[in-house]
């Protein structure tokens, strides 16, 4: 993981450098880490097809700004115009969304997964599907490691939200809950 | 936070809400999928509470804006209406998520903000106007307030100060600390300063939730000398107010107080308060508008053991910052009225406030009258703005700032040379 972020730093720079690039070519050093189609193969990192442009907005701003922290995010994005984040924003929202993993599910884990969900209301802002809406983001499908590791984060306000919500949601929901919650959520159909 | 027999206790409450379900039902999950589990009971404390299950409240959730300020060109400006002899113009722009306001005698306005890092000072040099961000990487930054050369910053859980800032707005050193005995919760975690003629900071603390139980240091606003000594509590039964100031006949504290989400489309109002005295209890989180037991917290409560609003201010439109009018440029029936910055509701299907209207007193210092001012912030139900704070500069014009566009008005009355964008 380390080996690929270096890399795409590396490329990175490259391609912020040259200004006439379409907006495939200077997404490539992204999609090394966040997948080709949408669908993220990188440990504890999101996909990002389909995801909320608004949302993809906020996130970028957020990078840019050091408002959230993640080193090479916030390397990536440093440089980038208003005008580039909402380029990469729309860019990343028309990528295909991921689809739900193929492998057999548990389905005792679905269940109280899914129980969890309702019962914390998810879909309130996350859609009923959750594909998300605005500036609320897609979670459906999203990898279940980083989701697991975005939820606990919340939790324990060492990730920052651009508004209160998620902070206040996870106040809640107990850290024992937090792996059937993400599981379900990375599997729904 | 919460002792464990509250927590048990409450739990039990939603159970007996919800009905047939509950969280123990829910602990002994069959091992294949039931066909649609239906809702579990919220846990307790959660914001959730009291949302139903259906199609018109599954379209509700809070509005975050953009991050991004919109360039002065693509402000609402030829949107926003005001009455017949009022100019409304902009002031500045591009300030990231534009919150609370305040001015220095020297004339330099500062803007808070709350989803951003900033402070930003609009200042005048040689008849020229700039904005300057004059400090950064602080933690929601929502509170401004000035007094005798000294800017007071109110970030989530600290408050801090810069002395004599108009003379460092080009290099100004980082804040000093004064006070930081505040609880970090996120939820209604911002702030809203101000300093009363009693030359005291008042500093409140929200409520941890939306509709929760919460310990003493929450749901109050608290006052302490300028130096953050000497804090006590003034006032509690605070749900979250966003927005206070004194009456200038009688020295009283007036607040907006926002009411609780997913009652009902229509209650509770948000509340106009005045504190007659010290120690003073509104209501929250047992009572609220005045007249609205709790369903959920309220039981064995009675809403004659708080004071009442003197005021209230539609549901769920989020009244936020409030101005007394001290100022000669508005016409006389403005003298010491109320302007009130409603930020919009999100919690309403149709969307209310999101505008700034005109509270008018009786002599008594209850409230007479509450007429729009400045509308025209919604659109089609979605918002093209919104107001967050209102506050006079001395020639008696009002600004009032807008953190969805980043951006800040100044509304004018008569005949006036309108600044050149």
């Amino acid at each position: 993981m380390q080996k690929t972020i270096i890399a795409a730093l590396a490329l990175a720079s490259i391609a912020f450098s040259a200004s006439a690039e379409t907006i495939q070519e200077r997404a490539a050093p992204c999609l090394a880490c966040h997948g080709e189609r949408g669908a993220s193969e990188t440990e504890n990192t999101p996909s990002l097809g389909g995801q909320q442009a608004p949302y993809a907005l906020i996130q970028l701003f957020m990078f840019r700004e050091k408002l959230r922290v993640f080193e090479p995010m916030n390397e990536m994005a440093k440089s980038l115009t208003d005008d580039d984040l909402r380029i990469f924003s729309d860019f990343i929202a028309a990528l295909p969304k991921p689809a739900a993993p193929t492998d057999a599910v548990d389905a005792a884990r679905m269940a109280r997964g899914e129980v969890l969900a309702k019962q914390n209301r998810c879909n309130t802002c996350h859609n009923t599907d959750y594909s998300g809406k605005e500036s609320v983001p897609r979670i459906a499908n999203q990898r279940e490691d980083y989701l697991a590791k975005t939820l606990a984060e919340y939790k324990d306000n060492t990730r920052h939200g651009y508004d209160a919500t998620m902070a206040d949601v996870m106040q809640t929901v107990g850290k024992d809950q937090i792996g059937d919650l993400a599981y379900y959520l990375a599997h729904v159909r | 936070m919460m002792s464990m027999s509250s927590a048990s206790r409450r739990l039990l409450l939603a159970g007996a809400v919800f009905g047939a379900f509950t969280l123990s039902a829910a602990a002994q999950q069959p091992a294949t999928p039931p066909a649609a589990p239906a809702a579990q009971p919220l846990p307790p404390g959660s914001p959730m509470i009291g949302r139903p299950d259906g199609e018109a409240a599954a379209k509700l959730a809070p509005v975050a804006p953009p991050p991004i300020p919109a360039s002065a060109d693509k402000l609402p400006l030829a949107k926003l209406k005001v009455p017949a002899g009022f100019n409304v113009e902009v002031y500045a722009s591009g300030m990231a998520n534009a919150r609370s306001l305040a001015q220095s005698d020297r004339g330099t306005v500062f803007v808070g903000s709350r989803l951003v890092d900033k402070v930003y000072a609009i200042a005048e040099k040689d008849g020229k106007r700039s904005v300057k961000v004059i400090a950064s990487g602080l933690y929601r930054p929502n509170g401004v307030a000035f007094k005798d050369g000294t800017l007071y910053i109110a970030e989530l859980s600290k408050i801090s100060k810069i002395d004599k800032i108009d003379d460092v707005l080009d290099s100004p050193p980082k804040p000093t600390l004064i006070y930081d005995k505040l609880p970090k919760d996120e939820a209604h975690g911002w702030k809203f300063i101000g300093i009363g003629p009693d030359n005291k900071l008042y500093v409140p603390v929200g409520q941890p939730g939306n509709n929760v139980l919460h310990d003493a240091d929450h749901g109050q606003i608290r006052r302490m000398n300028l130096d953050g000594s000497g804090a006590e509590v003034y006032a509690v039964g605070v749900r979250n107010t966003v927005g206070f100031d004194w009456n200038p006949e009688t020295r009283q504290l007036y607040f907006t107080d926002n009411g609780r989400d997913w009652l009902s489309e229509s209650v509770p109002e948000d509340e106009l308060n005045r504190v007659t005295k010290a120690g003073e209890d509104f209501g929250a989180p047992f009572c609220y508008q005045g007249n609205i037991i709790d369903q959920e917290l309220g039981w064995g409560k009675d809403c004659k053991n708080y004071s009442a609003p003197v005021g209230l201010m539609g549901p769920h439109t989020a009244a936020l910052g409030m101005r007394f009018y001290t100022g000669s440029m508005f016409p006389k029936q403005y003298k010491n009225a109320i302007f009130v910055a409603r930020h919009g509701s999100w919690n309403k299907s149709q969307k209310q406030g999101g505008d700034v209207v005109v509270v008018k007193l009786n002599k008594d210092g209850t409230v007479k009258s509450m007429e729009p001012f400045l509308t025209g912030f919604i659109e089609d139900n979605k918002y093209v703005g919104r107001p967050v704070d209102v506050m006079l500069l001395k020639d008696g014009s009002m600004l009032v700032s807008d953190d969805w566009n980043g951006a800040v008005y100044r509304i004018t009355y008569g005949k006036q040379k309108v600044a050149a964008q």
